[in-house]
């Protein structure tokens, strides 16, 4: 008897070691990918250029050639997709999770759209800039989220019906970001696909920090919920019978993803699905080997850095990267709502 | 475990948004007994519970855990005495058997605490006394029906509460399966002392197996009791208005009901 006991303690323990191992596991791969895309995008572009080369730039030498190019051209491309790419992942899985639905992410129930209209209205019309933006666009954000549930809300449960409203609301608002474009003094393309499909284009280095604070603040509030956040996977009843504050948990997951979105959003406008795909490839992934927040936030980081770079170099002609990720993500929304409409998906 | 935890419900009244379910309800449930809440569908029998188990907000009155409301109490240390297996828990796609036990050890870590070998042990002790050891490695998802309600018993064992409430655990079970969880729950109950409530459709299943039946009509509750006192043909009358005949389990001994309907009866009435 004591034996069989100490048996099931060590396969327990060897089960829990060997989850943990393979999560850590496909950690290190996603780091090792970001860092691989991360140094394509620095290094190889319509000119080569070398390792060396883009060390000494990044050091802060003067490479004739090399120094405009990779500091000026490439490498803020790379740092702002990077944490964008974070920002978005990292909201959209936690939204997924939260409401229990892959469809149930930013960029498709309109908070991302949102916080894009309060961009574009806060640059365009009211001529505001930096930090106010953001600040602007969150507080926007924040609205159209509360306001998505509230219309969605009746006893409590919300999940097929909040979804379809943020669709609606989602393309309403839309609407509203072409017509604010439509109205601005100099109609340029390439701004108004960045606020309707999202671009690195115009980023530069200075823009990282908001990025980088938010992160800081709103990813790092998530993770110190991770385990309250994984808990609610099990559903509402379970989670708070286990303890959770299913409802401050929850203000924490709108509020923070709103954050991570609305300061993303503001810079590079709405990414398309990437916030969307990025759960979903992690959970694949990593099935149940841990927390999914991580892993997604470097696959949204992937995503965005590989979209750029497809967009820029690998196509006919050049588009920004929220094309190139809007083509991968519609086909997965197709195959969703088909699932979904099957047999109910959760993530 | 000498000191018995006191779940008291006093003078309840609760329900959702725009419906009052709960009408008064007040009552004491017996400390390491093993209590069945029964009545007609729609009569507020799992409203009752998920009021007792907070997970609904009274309107008014209480529900007093050794003297303190439960809605007041922090979720986290109510959750290491108070636990919950809801009518249909969501098992997330892929997880294994020994993950979700080891998830009812939830409350009992803080933001920073690291899985201690207290907690291997309390999941150990689950497998073990839900006899799923052996499933410790399946995937929920390709678990039989009665073997997935055992893991998340399972699940809920490992919380190590000592006040169990479980939402009809034997609904979609086999009549074998049921009367397997529910020798679980008696196993579960002398063993370890757990105060067992618990919410049943099966009549004579719950006669059988609990101390004490509260039996329910319209939000409020009509009789409480041992089984003898409760289960007689005149509270089943009101409490289901269905005729019956009242007999004496050839297994256990407790009462138990023999329905009475308009057909296929030996005798004419």
């Amino acid at each position: 008897m004591k034996n069989n006991v100490n048996a099931t303690l060590s396969r327990i323990k060897y089960g829990r070691k060997q989850r943990s191992s393979r999560w850590n596991c496909l950690i290190v791969i996603l780091c090792l990918l970001v860092m691989a895309a991360f140094s394509i995008t620095l290094s190889l572009g319509q000119s080569f250029t070398s390792p060396t080369e883009v060390l000494k730039v990044l050091l802060g030498e003067n490479v004739p050639g090399a120094s405009f190019v990779v500091g000026h051209l490439r490498l803020p491309r790379a740092v702002i997709s990077l944490l964008v790419g974070m920002s978005f992942g990292m909201a959209g899985v936690a939204f997924q999770i939260m409401l229990r639905n892959p469809l149930a992410s930013p960029d498709i129930i309109g908070v991302s759209s949102g916080t894009t209209a309060a961009a574009v209205f806060a640059i365009i019309v009211l001529n505001m800039d930096g930090a106010s933006v953001a600040f602007f666009s969150i507080v926007m954000g924040l609205l159209v989220a509360i306001s998505i549930y509230a219309l969605s809300y009746r006893n409590g449960a919300a999940g097929t019906r909040l979804i379809l409203i943020g669709i609606g609301v989602s393309a309403m608002i839309e609407s509203g970001i072409v017509y604010l474009l439509s109205q601005a003094p100099a109609w340029d393309r390439q701004e108004a696909l960045r606020w309707l499909s999202g671009s690195v284009n115009s980023a530069q280095l200075h823009q990282a920090l908001p990025l980088l604070i938010s992160l800081l603040l709103f990813g790092g509030l998530l993770l110190s919920r991770t385990r309250d956040i994984e808990a609610l996977r099990m559903g509402d009843d379970t989670a708070q019978s286990l303890g959770v504050r299913v409802g401050v948990t929850r203000i924490i997951v709108i509020t923070s993803s709103v954050g991570l979105i609305a300061v993303g959003a503001s810079i590079t406008g709405p990414i398309a699905f990437v916030a969307f795909l990025s759960g979903p490839i992690a959970m694949r992934l990593i099935q149940n080997n841990g927390s999914l927040i991580i892993p997604s936030g470097l696959i949204g980081a992937c995503l965005v850095m590989m979209g750029d770079y497809i967009g820029q170099f690998l196509l006919t002609s050049r588009y920004p990267v929220g094309v190139v990720t809007g083509a991968l993500g519609a086909p997965y929304l197709i195959y969703l709502i088909i699932r979904v409409n099957r047999k109910g998906g959760s993530l | 475990m000498t000191l018995k935890h006191q779940l008291i419900l006093d003078n309840l009244t609760a329900g959702y948004r725009d419906k009052t379910i709960l009408k008064n309800i007040n009552i004491d449930i017996s400390p390491g007994q093993i209590t069945s809440i029964i009545g007609a569908n729609a009569c507020g029998k799992s409203t009752l519970l998920r009021t007792m188990s907070r997970l609904l907000t009274p309107y008014k009155g209480q529900v007093l855990l050794d003297g303190k409301s439960i809605h007041n109490a922090p979720t986290r240390q109510l959750a290491q005495t108070l636990g919950l297996l809801p009518q249909s828990p969501i098992a997330p796609e892929g997880i294994t058997v020994g993950d979700l036990v080891s998830r009812g050890r939830h409350p009992h870590h803080g933001l920073m605490s690291r899985w201690s070998k207290t907690d291997d042990e309390a999941v150990a002790k689950a497998l073990e006394t839900t006899k799923t050891t052996e499933l410790l490695d399946r995937e929920v998802d390709e678990l039989s029906g009665g073997q997935r309600q055992r893991v998340w018993i399972a699940m809920a064992l490992a919380q190590e509460t000592d006040i169990l409430l479980l939402d009809e655990p034997t609904t979609f079970l086999d009549v074998a399966h049921q009367i397997e969880v529910l020798d679980l729950l008696v196993e579960l109950n002398q063993s370890r002392g757990t105060t067992i409530v618990l919410v049943l459709h099966d009549l004579n299943l719950a006669s059988r197996y609990s101390d004490q039946l509260i039996a329910m009509q319209q939000g409020q509750i009509f009789a409480s009791g041992t089984p003898e006192l409760v289960v007689t043909e005149d509270i089943i009358h009101t409490v289901f208005g269905l005729h019956s005949h009242i007999i004496s389990d050839p297994i256990s001994g407790a009462p138990m009901v023999l329905p009475i309907g308009r057909h296929k009866r030996v005798t004419s009435p």
